[in-house]
């Protein structure tokens, strides 16, 4: 799927955006997001999924928010698994949501 | 001085946590979220600054006193955020903290685990854009962030008429809110919801709100599938009315949910036996009147031991932690025992004219999945695999079906798919529900990074 | 009532094996399992297939038994998910290099060929492995299956050939009456058979004490763990000298592994894994797999398995009661060799003999005292009744019993160590 500046994601943002930003990477595009924001809503603001399911095609883009249904792990670009829901993004981490099957 | 542990910062966690404390006894809490409330009084972020009332609606009040009443005592009890236990042998927890695994001897144990939303699969319920109800107001309140532009509410229960109000109040284009549940039957329970007395206004509020904003709030509904859009994510979401009439309705997200269940898997590890609630068609640890387990120095608080509601949690909490007191010799704890278990009774009532009248849990949908219907979201076990292995394969339970199909092998240890797996398989094998069985926590609870056990070393 | 050919204690791999072997030779069977089908041992062990590494004395029988792995899917309908990967067993020094190489040397004997890699080719091979390998044996028959498949699959096998399966059924009580075997069942029930086999693994000691030879049988809760799905690459089964570490991936991804042990009770039939031998096994399957470390461990899980001093099993037929044929205390590594040995308890049964050699396994190599020749109950009889019931066997079982020599030197040596406890009268064993 082509990436475009404005890409549409799933989740939309309300109020509240008065707050730092802080820069990051996803799928090695560099990516604003504002302190306070976890890693799920990083990635579902400028996407709709976040992780390809292991055991078929679909794509799948959390769940519960609360950390209870283990749908939305994604990695750091070292591999490290995050739970994207109750994970605070950071500022410069690197985050993967496409496996090499996805490239 | 014994080690007091209180395992859940949530409502009834923190008021157990304030009994003790007023009695002089400093617990250790610990939470796996950074900041107390649990889910429903969740906190923000430290950098998101909102108007509170706008937040948390009419609960604000007693979010507030619950908020308050953890930060005055926070500085006096040994509390540790950011901690998830993992395992739990006689009387040492496993936890794993920001810093690391780390162990913790208890002599006596609050457990203040808390729920998560009841889940019936439906086709496309796997897609991009649905969430649980409980995601979907996390979302509005932790992250004030909507699920989608124009999210569909699908379910039944207290829950759906509240979230489909907040994204509604914040502006949101809600498509409808779908309730499986028929009219006549919330019509029915009238008597039974009137003992909820303000809860039960509110949710009156919440429905006259919607119907007056022209939301469409639609009873008896059964959803036939959602499905994509061109992104791959959910588009459109098909229903039958109560009359058995098709619907369309297009959206770009859905909030689904059928009540709630308890978190137990603590109180599996700890040895307490469960027993099955046919009213809430789930199996639950078991506890005497004063929230006592059959485990000595194990005590039971809030939704994490059978669906009571946030108001009843904070009774419940105090509850255990007056239980907790008098078996350790104080005076004074056994009248308030008896008052709070008065007002408990009512909530009691309310609760069950709630789950098992007026928002009775469709039971129908779930066991009459379609065969291709994947039920366990994890590993991708379909109803009919499920079928296969009772008539095929005689699992006749659900571990042995677990064992055969992999159902409950996931990451999230069946805590999602297992009622709807538990319906399938009693359906099919034309038994009672509690001749199923449940399937059983297993540590670590949740999943561990390898890496936590190299810190170790390390350290 | 009508008398059964052979009734089987235990509906472990090794008994669901039995059945459907005797019914494929015709024979009435009759199991009777007190849980479900293949849920302790059977199914919860690690799923390793390896003939590699075994005591010597077990190749014959392992090599057997990986003929029956072979064909599984045309024997009960199913593969089990087995999968011939090879078995990798790793070797961390010198010693254990030289140790792996000696056993390649011996392993020839019994026809099990091993492929040396040494320290050059074992990171060009397998890119994946940890600092500390210095080398290797890979055995290219041996890989793993799934535990719990295999036993239920055997026993819907076995029930389609017509053999009589009753799980949920304890059996309390078991004697001989100089005909037949009767045994007493929870349900009320009696059932008689001709040849009863003891395959009732961890509790195998319980029903020989029944018969008058009580056998040192200890329980061994093996601590498993298992990771969420990551992308696959570790093909073979992964073994190490010392054996404080085993590591296999499954196809759909998951990382099993396994190292130390939980905690068992064998009277409860309770099991459980324990978090500090979680966290050591997981350092050592890091240490081995180094990729593993971004993994996460999803899921941990015991059960009991039955242990024998010398490490290897009982299999053979009674030294008190003929028509009693053992087949237990496998010590942890019995899941490759259970369909095999279900072929031998077959060929005992029926033919009172069989071709593959399991001499070391018999049960009088733990000799019986005086003392505990006191404690026989009903199932002891004299020599003259013993002989008189053998004309209606099938087959001349006399031949694995002692001779009246070896049984003058077995007392000798009760009387020589009084201390072994082997010889304690002190049985049945107590838990752990």
């Amino acid at each position: 799927m082509p990436q475009t500046a404005h890409m549409q994601g799933q989740f939309r943002r309300i109020n509240a955006t008065d707050r730092p930003k802080v820069r990051c990477t996803v799928d090695g595009d560099p990516v604003e997001a504002l302190t306070g924001d976890t890693v799920m809503t990083v990635l579902l603001l400028r996407g709709r999924s976040l992780r390809r399911f292991e055991f078929g095609a679909e794509r799948r883009a959390g769940f519960c928010l609360i950390g209870v249904c283990q749908d939305c792990w994604v990695h750091r670009a070292d591999g490290t698994p995050l739970r994207a829901c109750t994970t605070l993004v950071e500022p410069g981490v690197a985050l993967v949501t496409k496996g090499a099957e996805d490239a | 001085m014994p080690s007091i542990v209180i395992i859940g910062a949530g409502p009834a966690g923190v008021r157990a946590a304030e009994t003790l404390v007023r009695a002089g006894i400093l617990p250790t809490v610990i939470d796996e979220a950074p900041a107390s409330g649990g889910q429903i009084y969740r906190r923000l972020p430290p950098s998101i600054v909102r108007d509170f009332k706008k937040v948390y609606g009419f609960e604000a009040g007693r979010a507030r006193s619950v908020h308050r009443a953890f930060d005055d005592l926070r500085e006096q009890i040994d509390y540790w955020p950011d901690s998830a236990v993992w395992s739990a042998h006689g009387r040492t927890l496993g936890v794993i903290t920001k810093s690391g695994p780390s162990e913790l001897a208890w002599d006596r144990l609050i457990l203040a685990t808390g729920a998560m939303d009841r889940v019936i699969p439906f086709k496309g319920w796997t897609l991009p854009g649905v969430y649980t109800l409980g995601g979907a107001q996390v979302a509005l309140k932790y992250q004030a962030c909507a699920i989608g532009d124009r999210p569909i509410f699908l379910g039944t229960g207290p829950l759906l008429y509240l979230v489909a109000y907040q994204y509604a109040a914040a502006g949101v284009k809600v498509a409808g809110v779908l309730d499986t549940a028929s009219a006549g039957a919330k019509r029915g329970a009238i008597f039974g919801l009137f003992s909820g007395g303000g809860m039960f206004l509110k949710g009156l509020y919440y429905l006259a709100w919607l119907r007056a904003h022209g939301i469409p709030v639609i009873s008896g509904v059964r959803p036939v599938g959602a499905c994509a859009g061109p992104e791959g994510a959910v588009h459109e979401l098909e229903w039958r009315d109560a009359r058995g009439s098709h619907h369309r309705t297009v959206c770009d997200s859905i909030a689904m949910g059928f009540g709630l269940k308890s978190e137990a898997q603590i109180a599996d590890l700890c040895g307490i036996p469960f027993a099955f609630d046919p009213g809430q068609r789930q199996w639950v640890p078991e506890q005497d009147s004063d929230g006592r387990t059959a485990i000595n120095g194990v005590y039971l608080a809030g939704d994490g031991a059978g669906i009571k509601g946030a108001a009843a949690a904070e009774l419940s909490g105090e509850r255990a932690a007056h239980a907790l007191l008098h078996d350790l010799g104080h005076a004074g704890s056994a009248g308030r025992i008896k008052t709070l278990n008065r007002r408990l009774g009512r909530f009691e009532r309310f609760r069950r004219a709630l789950d098992e009248k007026a928002f009775k849990f469709p039971a129908d949908l779930a066991a009459s999945a379609d065969d291709e219907l994947m039920i366990c979201r994890c590993e991708g076990v379909t109803a009919g695999e499920l079928r296969h292995a009772a008539h095929e394969l005689g699992a006749a339970e659900i571990n042995r079906a677990k064992a055969f199909t992999r159902v409950g092998m996931g990451r999230c240890q069946g805590r999602v798919c297992g009622p709807a797996a538990a319906e399938i398989l009693a359906n099919s094998l034309g038994v009672p529900l509690a001749a199923i069985g449940r399937l059983r926590g297993q540590m670590p609870i949740k999943p561990l990074p390898m890496a936590a056990f190299l810190d170790e070393a390390a350290s | 009532m009508r008398t059964f050919d052979v009734a089987i204690i235990g509906g472990g791999l090794v008994g669901c094996s039995a059945a459907l072997h005797l019914r494929c030779r015709d024979a009435s069977v009759v199991l009777l399992e007190r849980g479900q089908c293949g849920s302790q041992a059977s199914g919860v062990n690690y799923g390793g297939v390896r003939q590699q590494g075994r005591d010597l004395a077990e190749l014959p029988l392992a090599r057997r038994s990986r003929r029956i792995w072979a064909e599984l899917e045309a024997l009960v309908g199913t593969d089990c998910e087995f999968e011939a990967t090879g078995h990798l067993k790793l070797a961390r020094s010198a010693a254990e290099m030289a140790a792996l190489e000696e056993y390649t040397e011996r392993a020839r004997d019994f026809d099990l060929k091993l492929e040396r890699i040494g320290p050059d080719q074992i990171r060009e091979r397998f890119p994946w492995l940890g600092d500390a390998i210095v080398g290797g044996s890979f055995c290219a028959e041996d890989g793993h299956a799934n535990p719990r498949l295999v036993a239920p699959a055997f026993a819907r096998a076995a029930i389609a050939a017509g053999a009589d399966i009753r799980e949920g059924t304890e059996v309390l009580e078991a004697t001989h009456d100089d005909h037949d075997f009767e045994l007493r069942l929870s349900d009320g029930a009696t059932v008689r058979a001709r040849q009863l086999i003891n395959a009732a693994g961890a509790w195998g000691s319980t029903i020989s004490a029944w018969f008058g030879e009580p056998v040192p049988e200890d329980v061994l809760a093996p601590n498993m763990c298992v990771t969420d799905p990551i992308p696959y690459f570790l093909a073979p089964n992964l073994g190490v000298c010392g054996g404080d570490i085993y590591v296999r991936q499954i196809r759909r991804g998951n990382v099993i592994f396994g190292g130390g042990v939980g905690v068992a009770d064998r009277d409860q039939i309770k099991a459980r894994p324990l978090a500090d031998s979680t966290a050591q096994a997981a350092r050592l399957a890091v240490g081995l797999v180094p990729r593993l470390e971004t993994a996460q461990v999803i899921r941990t899980w015991s059960g009991i398995e039955g242990v024998m001093p010398d490490g290897l099993p009982v299999i053979g037929p009674s030294g008190t009661s003929p028509g009693l044929i053992h087949a237990f205390g496998f010590s942890g590594h019995g899941f490759q060799l259970g369909p095999g040995v279900g072929a031998v308890l077959c060929e005992l049964a029926l033919d009172g003999a069989t071709s593959t050699p399991i001499a070391a396994f018999g049960i009088n190599r733990f000799p019986i005292t005086e003392n505990v020749a006191a404690l026989r109950g009903p199932a002891a009889r004299d020599r003259s009744a013993h002989e008189r019931s053998t004309q209606q066997y099938k087959g001349p079982i006399l031949q694995q019993t002692m001779t009246k020599g070896e049984t003058t030197w077995f007392s000798l040596l009760a009387d020589a160590f009084p201390e072994r406890s082997c010889f304690s009268p002190a049985w049945p064993l107590a838990a752990p």
